[in-house]
């Protein structure tokens, strides 16, 4: 078992690290709007939210996520390995294809979770939001695995959109229309392979491609200019966000603290508790977490994790949740959905409240030019996303 | 389980707290199996023959806590149990081969001790004494759980509460103040002389991987005292050596219907789901059991019984960072003599001897150890058994062993030959500054380092205690969170060696308690 750390500039050279995409993006980043992700420099925003967001939507949005932590793990016992890592059970999972997962400490509590894309029988690409490495190592004793660190060996986009799968095909990518949603295919790009999946994080038809650092750039110009007629658009996080909510996607650090970053008792949450529960193969014999997962099967979760319907417009970003005037939980991401044309939340309520029909309220604060007001919004618990159209899961992707 | 099982309880592994464990099962009605890898039980507590015609407790050397209960409830002394010497007297021997200063239980006297030393060496004593009352009610059952506590946690933790109080307000703050200190510091307080407080510090790190003023000392001096509440008014030795009480455990769990096969090593223990089924024997037998009883070092038992991949992540990271690395060697010498020890009579020279002129010297030992290095100056516990016992070699003939205070089981460079073979001169040439004329005497020696000790016992790091007695590591802490109370993260699989609650020392409590647990089912 060896631990390659990528070769990164030295943080006394350079404090934050540079995307391989970052002279194209850095020309896209029209309102130069920053922030760190994983030390690396990104933008919130390259014009406008709005924009970027309806080019998802609409068009084509294209997302930089090479700061996505990627960690390779190969050798004789990988599968084995992640199979005692992760709640889902690896062994299910085919060759060139990609399974969305969670991991969980000891205690049942969600460390991260991710996407698993199996490359091979025994070589495996495990993306996190979190930096996971010190568990990923401790884990691996007594199993024959390498495991690396690739986060900056491996330069990733994401191009989501009703037209992603048209301005891929017009790269000359033919064929790509019949990947299947968590599926994943090599394909040529400039004499070099390019490996590409469908899947994302905005809930649409999308496509996520890897690549060597070397190729980004002119994959970058060459993605760009397939889409020039078919409305693509670089969108930053802030789009991406809205994205996701809409979707109903969670979001670690924000919709639960990730496991091993808690300092107080109780404050994680199972996957059980994150409505992560399909996630969780209990006829495997072993996994971290799977005892306490049982008990907390048996006993009960502590907390409900929900969509809330939230009556009126403005987002109920952090506010308690109310039943019959006893709180009994709190937002964690909010938004207004332009697209679903709704107000939604996401929400952690303690158990037995976020039944259907619970008589739920939001206490919204909002300001408006220095003045603040109070609302309570009446909420409804939804079990499907606001956002899911039909083209996300077609095969073939549809054409537009 | 769908199988019928073979036995109600498998123990793997004959070491003492194994045996303990089995008798006390088999007395309340379990079929109970012991399986031991080597040839002869006992583990630790054994005599074994290291040069033609001497035989020497290659293990531990002394016994100095076996717990009285045990020795009773298994009827020991009816079983064989003979002492050779008891209630022996320690003496520190000065560099200057007079002035030896003798100990004897809260007693120390001889040299040139003051007699304000000696009455505040008597004091300090008393006060540790009514401390270790306390500890021994805890010692004496499982460790209380602060959280998920049941209602025998609470009592044990109302007891232990109720205990503390009794003490009284001036000894309730005393034993909370110096608790975590260090012996170092404690010493310094009370007592001025110097080779008092040589000899004292070394009972207080003896086995571990600490030095006299590494914090936690003070309990482990505590702990070492827990011998003198069991009515242990110095270290004892038994006829024929250490492999006696192994005898006497034998015969003991024999007759209350323990089955005990030797030279039948266990390669794995069988799990199904999170549940111990069975084992797998080195020959390819698998026998089954209700519940499987590991007298193993924790990290034996995880990482090559069960397997690391076998539990979860959590606790596997927690058995790996497991402090168990042995920091003390054996030393075995065949004399054809008994060897004149400058400055004490012949009688003397059946006691305890201490080679720790004063805490520095202990400390300093301790220094090259931290680092992996060879203590050029260790601090040495010698007994030479053959002072009272004629049965361990011919007459006229003698063996010295001792505990080789310090000799790290990282040692830099690894243990080879050559290292082992300097080691053993550092120990033998420190030996002969205060007994001239021994190395003419020798006749053979043997060097045991941690990486040897590790081998011939089985246990991991060579450690005596399976584990470091260290606060991180005791109570309910011990082997470590998650695997407390005897139980272990996998059902049906428990602890009953010196790595459980409340450790080695061939005191045979972890063996008592575990078996009392596990009949609570």
């Amino acid at each position: 078992m060896i631990n390659n750390v990528s070769t990164l500039p030295q943080h006394n050279k350079q404090m934050m690290l540079h995307t391989p995409f970052h002279s194209r993006v850095v020309e896209a980043c029209e309102i130069n709007e920053w922030s760190a992700w994983q030390g690396y420099t990104t933008p919130g925003s390259y014009t406008n939210v709005e924009f970027e967001y309806f080019a998802i939507r609409s068009n084509t949005g294209v997302f930089d996520l090479t700061p996505m932590t990627k960690y390779r793990v190969t050798g004789a016992d990988a599968e084995a390995y992640l199979d005692r890592l992760l709640t889902r059970n690896i062994a299910k999972l085919g060759v060139n294809r990609v399974a969305y997962i969670v991991m969980c400490n000891d205690a049942g509590d969600v460390i991260d979770d991710g996407t698993l894309f199996r490359i091979a029988d025994n070589d495996f690409r495990l993306c996190t939001q979190e930096r996971v490495l010190d568990w990923m190592m401790w884990s691996a004793a007594g199993f024959d695995v390498n495991i690396v660190d690739e986060t900056a060996d491996v330069a990733a986009l994401a191009i989501q959109g009703p037209t992603s799968c048209r301005v891929l095909r017009n790269m000359g990518f033919a064929g790509l229309e019949n990947l299947k949603p968590f599926g994943m295919q090599n394909v040529e790009f400039n004499g070099a392979s390019v490996m590409i999946s469908r899947t994302g994080y905005t809930g649409d038809l999308g496509y996520e491609a890897w690549m060597a650092p070397e190729q980004a750039e002119s994959f970058w110009d060459a993605l760009f200019e397939a889409g020039k007629l078919r409305g693509i658009r670089a969108f930053g996080s802030q789009a991406l966000d809205i994205a996701r909510i809409e979707a109903g996607y969670l979001a670690a650090g924000v919709d639960f603290v990730p496991a091993e970053q808690i300092v107080r008792n109780g404050r994680g949450r199972s996957p059980l508790e994150l409505g992560l529960g399909w996630l969780v193969d209990f006829n495997k014999p072993l996994f971290s977490g799977r005892k306490a997962l049982l008990k907390q099967k048996e006993y009960g979760p502590r907390y409900r994790f929900v969509k809330l319907s939230v009556e009126g417009n403005k987002p109920a970003d952090h506010s308690f949740i109310y039943c019959r005037g006893k709180e009994v939980g709190t937002v964690t991401s909010a938004g207004w959905c332009p697209t679903a044309k709704t107000n939604i939340a996401l929400a952690s309520l303690e158990m037995p409240f976020g039944r259907p029909g619970d008589e739920l309220e939001a206490e919204i604060y909002y300001m408006r030019e220095l003045h603040w007001t109070r609302l309570m919004a009446k909420c409804t618990v939804i079990s499907k996303p606001v956002w899911d159209p039909a083209r996300r899961l077609q095969t073939p992707a549809p054409d537009a | 389980m769908t199988d019928q099982a073979n036995v109600d309880a498998i123990i793997i592994g004959a070491g003492h707290n194994g045996l303990i464990c089995a008798n006390y099962l088999a007395k309340a009605g379990k079929s109970v199996l012991v399986l031991e890898a080597k040839e002869t039980v006992g583990g630790a507590a054994c005599t074994r023959e290291f040069a033609p015609g001497f035989k020497v407790s290659a293990g531990a050397q002394w016994l100095y806590q076996l717990n009285p209960n045990v020795v009773s409830d298994l009827k020991l002394l009816a079983h064989g149990l003979e002492y050779a010497a008891q209630d022996l007297e320690s003496i520190a021997l000065n560099p200057n081969g007079k002035q030896h200063i003798i100990i004897h239980g809260s007693h120390a006297g001889g040299g040139d001790l003051s007699e304000h030393d000696a009455h505040q060496f008597a004091a300090l004593q008393g006060q540790l004494l009514r401390f270790v009352n306390v500890l021994d009610r805890v010692f004496n059952r499982r460790p209380p759980k602060l959280i998920e506590s049941d209602w025998h946690d609470k009592l044990t933790l109302a007891r232990l509460g109720l205990d503390m109080k009794m003490l009284g307000k001036e000894d309730m703050s005393e034993m909370l103040r110096v608790g975590l200190i260090n012996i170092y510091d404690l010493l310094d307080e009370y007592i001025d002389n110097p080779l008092l407080k040589g000899a004292l510090s070394v009972d207080a790190v003896l086995g571990s991987h600490m030095g006299p003023r590494s914090p936690n000392t003070v309990f482990t001096y505590l702990y070492r005292l827990l011998g003198q509440h069991y009515r242990f008014n110095g270290p004892a030795l038994l006829k024929g050596g250490m492999g006696q009480l192994a005898d006497a455990l034998l015969s003991s769990a024999q007759h209350a219907g323990v089955e005990v096969r030797t030279n039948c090593a266990v390669k794995k223990v069988n799990l199904n789901a999170d549940s111990a089924q069975s084992v797998t024997l080195c020959n390819g037998e698998t026998i089954s059991a209700k519940s499987i009883v590991s007298n193993a070092d924790p990290k034996t038992t995880f990482t090559k019984l069960v397997g690391l991949r076998h539990i979860e992540g959590g606790f596997s990271r927690r058995v790996q960072v497991m402090r168990m690395n042995g920091n003390a060697a054996k030393l075995h010498l065949a004399l054809d003599g008994l060897p004149g020890f400058s400055g004490l009579s012949e009688h003397q020279t059946g006691a305890r001897l201490l080679i720790a002129p004063d805490m520095k010297y202990v400390e300093r030992a301790f220094n090259h150890a931290k680092y992996g290095e060879l203590s050029s100056a260790p601090a040495i516990d010698i007994s030479i058994p053959t002072a009272h016992d004629s049965s361990l070699a011919a007459i006229g003939q003698h063996v010295l062993c001792a505990t080789v205070q310090y000799a790290p089981y990282d040692l830099k460079g690894g243990w080879n030959d050559e290292q082992t073979k300097q080691a053993q001169n550092l120990a033998i040439d420190t030996i002969a500054q205060y007994a001239p004329r021994i190395k003419e005497q020798i006749v053979s020696a043997e060097y045991l380092s941690p990486v040897d000790l590790e081998q011939e016992f089985n246990t991991y790091g060579g450690h005596w205690h399976h584990g470091e007695i260290s606060l991180d590591q005791v109570l309910m802490m011990r082997p470590t969170p998650g695997c407390t109370q005897y139980r272990t993260p996998v059902d049906n699989l428990y602890l009953c060696g010196a790595g459980a609650h409340p450790g080695g020392g061939l005191m045979g409590l972890a063996g008592k308690n575990a078996a009392e647990e596990i009949l609570r089912g």
